[in-house]
C-alpha cells in the first residue's frame, strides 16, 4: 500500500514534526520504499499466534510504594530550555 | 602496549611498567593525530582523562585495583554521562549534559576505567553506517572513504584505530556487532536483560542492549565482567546470580554443535565474506566442533518485522524531545504545538523524522493490526525458529553482515538498500539472544569480515569462549588498520 501526500501531512501532525512543503515529495518517497519493505511480513500466516511484545518472559517486578526519591528539581531543571521560579515555560495555552 | 589486549594491559599496570596516566597519555595522543580524521569521538576531554588516570593509578597504589583499574575507555555518546556532554549524536541534544550517570557507565567507573571520549554514532542510534550523526559521518580507518558501519560506528573505528583499546556501545538491531565487523574488531550484544538500560537514551525499549567493543573475545569477557549485574531502576534488568564471563576462555571447541542456517549463506552474501566465514567454520570443524545444518525459515523477514517494531518503539520514546524540558528549541512559533512541531523539525535529522513517521504509521488507527501487531507475531516466529534450532545446536555461525565497509553515501539516498545490512544481525535483538562479531579475514579488497556466533540466552560466556579459541589460533584480531600505523 502507497501512502498519499495527505497522509503524510496526517502522521507528521500527529508525530508533531514540521514538514515543508518542498521536503515533503521526498519524505513520501522514502516512506513509501520502507513501507514496500515492511509488506513482506504482512502475508504471513500467524494464526493463532501470540504477539511477542518483549525479548524475555519476566513478570513486571514491584517494589514497595514508599517514597525514597529525594526532590533533585533543581539539577533537573537546569538543562531546560526555559524555566521560572521552578517551572517549566511555554507559550501561552489559555488566553 | 598500544596493540595489547586488555588483559595484557592490566598485567603491565600490576607490573608498574606502565602507569595508567602514561597509558591515558598515549590515548590522548593517538586521538590527537588520528581522532579528527576518523571522526569517532564526538567530545574528547583530556584533562577529565588524566584525573581519572591520576585517581586510578592512587587506587593502585593502595592495593585496590581491580582487572580494569586505569584502561582508557570511551562511551557511545547514547549513554548519560555527567563528565561529559551526551548528544546522541543529533542537533536535539547537542548541548545537553545529562545530570546523572547511566547505570553501565557507573559500573564502568567503579571497575576504575578512565572514561577518555564519547564516540560519535548515527542520530540516535539510527542507522548502520554512522551517516545519521549531526556531527558528520565518522569513518573506517581500513580506508577513510568507507564507513566504519553503524550505529556504534565511532566505537568500532577508535578501537580499530587504536585510539582506546575498549568502548562500549548499544545494539538494537545490529549496531554493535555490524560496525565491529565491518572496522574489525569484536563487539558482543548480550542476552536482553544482562546489561541495565538505565541512562541509555531509549530507541526501541524492547531491543535495546549495550555491550563491550574491543579487540579480542577475552577483553569482551573482561568488560562485561563490569557492565552485566541488576540494577532495579531498569524494570527489565534481571536479578541473576553474578557470573563470570571469562569462564570458558580455556574450553576447547571440540564436540560444540555449530548449526549453520542456509539461510545466511545464500545469495546477497558478497564471495569474499563467504570466503572468510566458511573458512572460520572449516576451522571450528579441524577442531573437532561438529557442524549442524540448520533452517530458521523466519529470519528473511527479520528485517521487515525489525523495521516495524523499532520505528513503533521510536516514534513513543522520541516523544520526549519536545522542546519543554531538556535539548532544542525553535527559536520561532505561533504557539504550543506549533513549537513542538519546529523543535523536532528542527532538532531532529532525516532519518529519526522518517522512522518517527513510520512507527506512527505502524501504531495509527486501522494500521496497529496489519503491522505492528503482525510483526509482534512474527517476531515470536522468528524467535521459535531459534529455539528449535539451539534444541540441536549449541551456537549458530554465519557472517554479521552481508558486505564488508561500504563507500561514504553509497547507500544514503534508498532506505531499504541501507536497512538490508541488517539482515543477519536483527534476528538475536528480536529474540533477546546474545550474540557476537568477531573478524575472521579479509575480502580481496583487504577489508575486514565478521564472524557472528549467536547463543541461547545467556550463553555470553560460551560465545566468547569459542571465539577466544579460534583468536588463540589465528590473528585477525591483532592487525592494525594500515591508515592508522602504530
Amino acid at each position: 500500500m502507497s501512502l498519499t501526500p495527505d497522509d503524510v501531512r496526517r502522521l507528521a501532525r500527529l508525530a508533531r514534526i514540521a514538514i515543508e512543503p518542498e521536503e515533503s515529495g521526498a519524505v513520501l518517497d522514502r516512506l513509501n520504499r520502507v513501507l514496500g519493505l515492511i509488506d513482506q511480513m504482512r502475508a504471513v500466516d500467524t494464526t493463532g499466534i501470540e504477539p511477542m511484545s518483549h525479548a524475555v518472559e519476566v513478570v513486571q517486578r514491584l517494589r514497595p510504594d514508599e517514597a525514597r526519591e529525594t526532590n533533585r528539581r533543581e539539577l533537573y531543571q537546569s538543562v531546560a530550555p526555559a524555566v521560572e521560579e521552578g517551572l517549566y515555560l511555554v507559550p501561552k495555552v489559555i488566553e | 602496549m598500544l596493540n595489547a589486549t586488555l588483559g595484557e594491559l592490566g598485567a603491565a599496570l600490576a607490573a608498574k611498567k606502565i602507569s595508567a596516566v602514561e597509558l591515558a597519555r598515549g590515548c590522548l595522543e593517538r586521538i590527537e593525530r588520528y581522532g579528527a580524521a576518523l571522526n569517532a569521538f564526538i567530545s574528547v576531554d583530556a584533562s577529565h582523562a588524566l584525573e581519572r588516570a591520576k585517581h586510578a593509578d592512587a587506587k593502585r597504589a593502595r592495593g585496590e585495583a581491580q582487572p580494569l583499574t586505569g584502561i582508557p575507555i570511551a562511551h557511545k555518546d547514547i549513554l548519560c554521562t555527567r563528565a561529559m556532554r551526551t548528544t546522541c549524536g543529533s542537533r536535539m541534544l547537542e548541548h545537553y549534559t545529562s545530570p546523572y550517570d547511566a547505570h553501565v557507565v557507573e559500573q564502568l567507573e567503579r571497575a576504575g576505567t578512565v572514561l577518555v571520549a564519547k564516540c560519535n554514532m548515527d542520530e540516535f542510534a539510527m542507522g548502520s553506517s554512522t551517516e545519521s550523526s549531526h556531527f558528520g559521518p565518522a569513518r573506517n580507518p581500513w580506508d577513510k572513504r568507507l564507513v566504519p558501519g553503524g550505529s556504534s560506528g565511532g566505537s568500532a573505528a577508535a578501537v580499530a584505530a587504536r585510539l582506546v583499546p575498549a568502548a562500549t556501545g548499544t545494539d538494537t538491531g545490529g549496531s554493535i556487532r555490524q560496525p565491529a565487523a565491518l572496522s574489525g574488531v569484536c563487539g558482543l550484544k548480550p542476552t536482553y536483560g544482562v546489561v541495565s538500560r538505565y541512562g541509555l537514551v531509549a530507541f526501541a525499549s524492547s531491543l535495546d542492549q549495550a555491550g563491550p567493543l574491543a579487540k579480542s573475545a577475552a577483553d569482551l569477557a573482561l568488560l562485561m565482567n563490569a557492565m552485566a549485574g541488576f540494577d532495579e531502576r531498569d524494570s527489565t534488568s534481571l536479578d541473576r546470580p553474578k557470573e563470570d564471563y571469562g569462564r570458558h576462555l580455556g574450553t576447547d571447541v571440540k564436540g560444540l554443535r555449530i548449526g549453520v542456517p542456509k539461510e545466511y549463506f545464500g545469495e546477497g552474501v558478497e564471495p569474499g565474506v563467504l570466503r572468510a566465514v566458511e573458512a572460520a567454520l572449516r576451522w571450528f570443524e579441524g577442531q573437532g566442533a561438529k557442524r549442524v545444518d540448520i533452517e530458521l525459515p523466519n529470519s528473511p523477514l527479520g528485517v521487515a518485522v525489525y523495521y516495524v517494531i523499532a520505528p513503533a518503539e521510536a516514534s513513543s520514546n522520541l516523544s520526549r524531545f519536545d522542546g519543554v524540558r531538556y535539548g532544542h528549541r525553535a527559536k520561532a512559533y505561533s504557539d504550543l504545538v506549533d513549537m513542538y512541531c519546529r523543535t523536532r523539525a528542527e532538532g531532529f535529522g532525516t532519518e529519526v523524522k522518517q522512522r518517527i513517521l513510520v512507527g506512527t504509521y505502524v501504531l495509527s488507527h486501522g494500521y496497529y493490526d496489519a503491522y505492528y501487531l503482525q510483526a509482534q507475531k512474527v517476531r515470536r516466529l522468528i524467535a521459535r525458529d531459534f529455539a528449535q534450532a539451539f534444541e540441536r545446536c549449541d551456537v549458530v555461525l554465519g557472517p554479521t553482515s552481508p558486505t564488508t565497509a561500504f563507500a561514504i553515501g553509497a547507500k544514503t539516498s534508498d532506505p531499504v538498500q541501507m536497512y538490508l545490512n541488517d539482515i543477519f544481525t536483527v534476528s538475536a535483538p528480536l529474540a533477546g539472544l546474545p550474540a557476537l562479531s568477531v573478524p575472521c579475514g579479509f575480502d580481496q579488497k583487504g577489508l575486514p569480515v565478521g564472524l557472528q556466533l549467536t547463543g541461547n540466552y545467556f550463553s555470553e560466556a560460551r560465545l566468547i569462549g569459542a571465539a577466544h579459541r579460534y583468536q588463540q589460533e589465528t590473528d585477525w584480531h591483532l592487525r592494525v588498520p594500515q591508515e592508522t600505523p602504530l
